[in-house]
This record gives structure tokens, C-alpha cells and sequence, in this order.
């Protein structure tokens, strides 16, 4: 019996359907990963309870107000948006121990291994944003951008002074420690209008 | 001159095409890998505002988003130019957000519905008062883990 040659399968339509499955993934994916500003909302209060008073001594706020011209108010001046963060930076830190800035008081934290320190930091402090209405949302991010690069300046510059690392790098201890140190406090008030054109 | 072919004509034999499935494959596999796919067609015209402390967002599954921007021009003859949201394919009210939130996590996982995240896709010439209103609504949801999706700016403040 004579063995019959099993013939070729041709290949060269191989590529087409390669490039025809490479064409769809093209057309329907993104490329884009996300990213964007993370926040966490305050949760929200019971309808029949009324607005909590919760003192707040006046040195410990640190007011930003956004108008409706997307014109900013920090702490009772109008201020340009580039000095924001180290506006921002020298409230939280309040390094020379002024009257005016938040005031230090202990706090204790746990570093890696377990050991327990009290440092002085700005615990109390708050950081207040109010925004009006007709904001443009461009603005308010930049000012929450500003106001989140403060706080990051500061943990890195603690991070360095300390560990001799940046904040990313270190362990989630001492990085849960750093966050105690200085806690990210930035409180929405409820939605105000204050007039303006819309 | 010395001519070093000598006569005869040779045929350059043709170029085998055998691994050309192999380099387009490459390919398809780079572009599945490093891309993801489209949630949603965009209803919206939206321009990202721009910002410098960017986190990315990890895990897609326990993203869930909302659009806000005035309507692509196509939609604009039905929905008007004013600012609109817009949820999964449709455009919504903010009333319809808050059952959104609350559908969405219920067909989570039990163990993943505390790891739900709202990332708000807002243009950058939006009012704040209609961002107010989804942020209240979604605090209303309980849905308290937000994103306010923006790009990179490339140049800082100093």
C-alpha cells in the first residue's frame, strides 16, 4: 500500500486572522489606565438628627473658600493658588509653635517592631474647604490636588528626616505611624451659595 | 569592468512569510495585555482636569463609574447642552444614582461591597453645584470611597 502524504495545511491566512483579531482588540480596548484624586466622604448624617456642633477651636481650622469667579480665600485673604501648598504646609506643621496655627499636642504612635513613641504633632488640626456653587470643577480639583501635595510634602519630608527614605518606600507600619502623625483632615462643609452670577 | 554574475538570470526566491502569524500575534497579545476594555460609550464630552497627586485605580471590578458633562453633540437635539450625567449607557438623575450605587453593590461580592469605589468622570468645566449633588447622593449610598478621575500635569506649582 502506498502511504498517502498528509498535505500541508496553507498557513498563510494565519496572518490575516491574526490582524483581524489584532484590529478589534485595538478598536475596543483603551489604553488608558485610570488614576485620578481618592477621597473618602463623610458618611452621612441621620435625616431627623440635627448637624452635630463640634467645637473646633478657631486657631485649628486652616478656612479655604472657592467663590464662583474660582477666586480663593484662604484663612480670611485672598491668596493665589500657587502658594497654597506652602501655605497649607505651614499651618499643618506649625514649626515655630505660633498662637495662630493649630496647636501641638502628643500623640502616640506605633513603629515597625512595635515600638511605641510620643511625638508632638498638630493632631487637631482641620483643614476646611467650601466651595460655592458655581466653582468650575477644575479648580476645586486644583485646590484639592494642592492641599493633598502638602500633605505628601509633609509625610515625605518626615519619612526622610526619620527613616531616611520617602514615605512610599516604607513599611506599612511605620507608614500607618506617619499617618498618625500627620492625618490627612480635609472637611467639606455642606454646600453653600453666596451669590454671585449662578 | 569584471563582472562577477555571470549570465543566466537567478530568481530571488520569495521571501517566506511562515512567521508573519507569529509577529502579528506578538502584537495582539501586547495590545490585550496592556490595554483594558471600553466600560461604557461615552454619552458625554468630558476634558479631564488635570492634576499632580494622581493614585492609580488597582482593581477595575470594584470600580464603578460616573460620567458628568454636557452631551456629545449627536444627543445634544434631545438632552439639551446643560450638564448631564450619565450611568452605564444612559443618561440618569441624580435621583437615580442612589439606587445605582445600591444595585451595583448588591451584585458584588459580599466580601468586596465595603471595597466599592465611585470614580466621578467630570468635566473640568462643570459646576460644583451638580458634583455637590452626586457627592451627596452617593454619601446617601453610602458609597463613600470616591475618585475624582483626572490626568497628569507635568508641571507643579512651586
Amino acid at each position: 500500500m502506498g502511504k498517502r502524504e498528509v498535505q500541508e495545511i496553507n498557513a498563510s491566512s494565519m496572518a490575516d486572522i491574526a490582524f483581524l483579531l489584532l484590529i478589534f482588540f485595538l478598536v475596543t480596548t483603551t489604553m488608558s489606565v485610570d488614576s485620578g484624586l481618592s477621597r473618602q466622604l463623610p458618611p452621612p448624617l441621620p435625616p431627623d438628627m440635627e448637624k452635630p456642633n463640634v467645637e473646633v477651636k478657631e486657631r485649628n481650622i486652616f478656612v479655604v473658600l472657592i467663590n464662583s469667579q474660582n477666586q480663593l480665600l484662604v484663612q480670611g485673604e485672598l491668596l493665589d493658588i500657587k502658594q497654597l501648598k506652602t501655605k497649607a504646609k505651614e499651618f499643618i506643621k506649625n514649626e515655630a509653635n505660633s498662637v495662630n496655627l493649630p496647636e501641638i499636642l502628643p500623640v502616640e504612635v506605633t513603629f515597625e517592631g512595635g515600638i511605641t513613641e510620643t511625638v508632638m504633632t498638630t493632631k487637631n488640626h482641620i483643614i476646611s474647604l467650601q466651595n460655592d456653587v458655581g466653582t468650575q470643577y477644575q479648580k476645586y480639583i486644583e485646590v484639592q490636588n494642592e492641599l493633598v501635595a502638602a500633605y505628601n510634602e509633609i509625610r515625605n519630608e518626615y519619612s526622610t528626616n526619620r527613616f531616611g527614605s520617602t514615605y512610599a518606600a516604607l513599611s506599612e507600619e511605620n507608614k500607618k505611624a506617619v499617618q498618625d502623625i500627620y492625618p490627612q483632615k480635609i472637611s467639606e462643609a455642606e454646600p453653600k451659595k453666596y451669590g454671585g452670577n449662578k | 569592468m569584471a563582472q562577477i554574475r555571470k549570465g543566466g538570470k537567478k530568481k530571488v526566491p520569495a521571501i517566506s512569510t511562515a512567521s508573519l502569524p507569529d509577529v502579528v500575534f506578538m502584537l495582539l497579545f501586547f495590545f490585550m495585555a496592556a490595554t483594558s476594555m471600553k466600560e461604557v460609550t461615552y454619552m458625554v464630552t468630558m476634558r479631564m482636569p488635570e492634576a499632580t497627586e494622581l493614585q492609580k485605580l488597582e482593581k477595575k471590578s470594584l470600580v464603578r463609574y460616573v460620567y458628568i458633562g454636557a452631551p456629545k453633540p449627536e444627543f445634544q437635539k434631545r438632552f439639551g447642552t446643560s450638564t448631564r450625567i450619565q450611568l452605564d449607557d444612559a443618561f440618569a438623575d441624580v435621583s437615580q444614582l442612589e439606587d445605582y450605587v445600591v444595585r451595583e453593590r448588591s451584585a458584588m461580592k459580599e466580601e468586596e461591597q465595603n471595597l466599592l469605589t465611585i470614580c466621578i468622570k467630570a468635566d473640568k468645566d462643570t459646576k460644583m453645584g451638580v458634583i455637590t449633588d452626586v457627592k451627596q447622593a452617593l454619601r446617601r449610598a453610602y458609597a463613600l470611597k470616591i475618585n475624582y478621575a483626572a490626568m497628569k500635569r507635568t508641571n507643579v506649582y512651586y
